[in-house]
């Protein structure tokens, strides 16, 4: 069984949005994401001040296995990058929805958080894949 | 995994019962990896490591004209192969000079045993079967066997602790070893697919289970297909179907070196073919690249070379090395530099003779690393 703590919001590609005290929403992928993927081996990740689009590609991760590209799952400017995966990308392994989180964005407005799964909906939506 | 068209290994339940991800594979549910791959790769270069190859194809020929048969098919010379025990690595190959499989042939105290590929089980049993009237030879393919690799620096001790069989020890690089046990016998090859030391084993289905458990007890770590390839890949071990097919012949794979030309009175398949190529000229080669830039290179990705385009042919990240290397097939006089297209961008490589991994250079790699 994999996590999907209730806090966050997921994409059907398998990232996960947590709005923080600052009002920036913090992305990663999930746990189930992570699994799937096997050892991460390199993290791409957007530029700090890139504008970025809600389901408009923002990065990539390189597995063991494969390549995939991360989408934004929400449109605004990314605020912080999370460059401790330049040199410990298994952090995404370890810790996907704390110390291997992606980039966080300041966002145009929370609205389009709402348009993406609880963690209920994900566990189910992940169960059907 | 409990898809009914893939065939199982007599370690199906072992495998799941361990939590391993489970794929299909060559029409066989493999396992992939039972944990982190990486963590399984570095267990068989530092220590020892285990893995389920009962998927490999396994016929033992017998009868008279056994050695005329194989010194017919394989490209290298069985009859190297001066008393049982002894093992040879080599290719079958078609009357154009392309690699049907690699194979490796032991002879035995009866007849020989031949191991190939998963991949091409039909194409190659096909293969001899279609010749060997014209020989005086039995084939059968062995079913009721499992095959377990044991592999790493420690390997051999660990499998010798875990099986009383310490004879293991004194048997030679390529060579073999038929011992009772259990009322059963079980062949033991000193071969692999990791570039490190090791032994394959060859028993009984049933026995399979109990020895996977006992090789856990002492201290030998599951690993699944995906470090499997992560491991040939750093020694420098072509993968058949990938880096080698029925389209590219011995030279243009890197394997020159595995076809026997002498005696020049052998009659085998596709020695015309090779010794045409030969005059005119080998168009293109299988060489390694190492990437100089973040990414990985996988399979199909396009090459720049100074002498033309080539193609990644088999592309990983190296556990080992902290980088993505490669074998690609790209023109015979291509050097140095390279770019190599990865998700849209031409990122920088150099073309490397592989292995990309030593025994050696991991010694010194390890001793810097001592205080």
């Amino acid at each position: 069984m994999t996590d999907t703590p209730d806090e966050a919001k997921y994409a059907e590609t398998h990232e996960w949005a947590r709005l923080d005290d600052n009002g920036h929403v913090v992305v990663g992928i999930s746990d189930y994401a992570q699994e799937q993927l096997g050892d991460v081996v390199y993290v791409e990740l957007p530029d700090v001040d890139q504008q970025v689009d809600a389901g408009a590609e923002a990065g990539a991760v390189e597995s063991v296995k494969a390549a995939s590209d991360i989408y934004a799952p929400v449109s605004g400017i990314v605020v912080a990058v999370n460059t401790s995966l330049d040199d410990t990308p298994e952090l995404v392994n370890q810790d996907p929805y704390g110390d291997g989180w992606f980039f966080a964005i300041e966002p145009d407005s929370t609205d389009e958080l709402a348009d993406l799964m609880d963690a209920g909906e994900y566990s189910e939506f992940c169960e059907s894949e | 995994m409990n898809d009914p068209t893939l065939r199982r290994t007599p370690l199906f339940d072992t495998h799941l019962a361990t939590g391993a991800k489970m794929a299909g594979f060559a029409g066989w549910a493999m396992p992939i990896r039972y944990g982190s791959q990486i963590d399984e790769h570095h267990a068989v270069r530092n220590c020892a490591g285990m893995f389920d190859v009962s998927h490999m194809t396994i016929v033992d020929i017998d009868g008279a004209g056994t050695l005329k048969f194989l010194r017919h098919l394989v490209a290298n010379d069985a009859g190297k192969l001066k008393s049982a025990g002894s093992g040879l690595y080599g290719v079958l190959l078609n009357e154009a000079g392309g690699i049907i499989d690699d194979v490796i042939v032991y002879r035995r105290d009866r007849g020989y045993r031949v191991v190939s590929n998963a991949a091409t089980r039909d194409t190659v049993i096909d293969w001899y079967k279609g010749r060997a009237d014209r020989f005086d030879t039995v084939l059968v393919e062995r079913e009721d066997t499992a095959m377990i690799a044991v592999q790493g620096p420690e390997a051999v001790a660990r499998f010798a602790d875990a099986t009383g069989l310490s004879e293991v020890a004194e048997l030679k690089r390529f060579h073999a070893l038929d011992v009772p046990h259990k009322a059963a016998t079980w062949m033991i090859a000193r071969t692999g697919y990791t570039g490190e030391d090791g032994i394959e084993v060859i028993l009984p289905a049933r026995g399979a289970p109990w020895l996977w458990r006992e090789l856990a007890g002492a201290g030998v770590v599951p690993a699944g297909l995906g470090a499997r390839d992560t491991l040939r890949l750093e020694a420098g071990l072509n993968l058949y179907g990938q880096d080698m097919d029925e389209t590219t012949t011995p030279p243009e794979s890197n394997l020159g070196w595995t076809v026997a030309f002498k005696p020049a009175d052998r009659d085998f398949i596709g020695r015309d073919a090779l010794e045409t190529q030969r005059e005119n000229g080998v168009g293109n080669k299988l060489t390694g690249i190492a990437l100089e830039e973040r990414g990985v290179m996988r399979h199909g990705m396009r090459v720049v070379t100074n002498a033309g385009e080539g193609e990644v042919r088999s592309g990983i990240f190296s556990p080992t090395l902290g980088y993505s290397i490669g074998l690609a097939r790209v023109p015979r006089a291509a050097a140095g530099e390279v770019g190599i297209l990865i998700r849209g961008r031409e990122r920088r490589g150099r073309i490397v003779r592989p292995p990309f991994v030593r025994k050696r250079s991991r010694g010194r790699a390890k001793s810097r690393e001592e205080p």
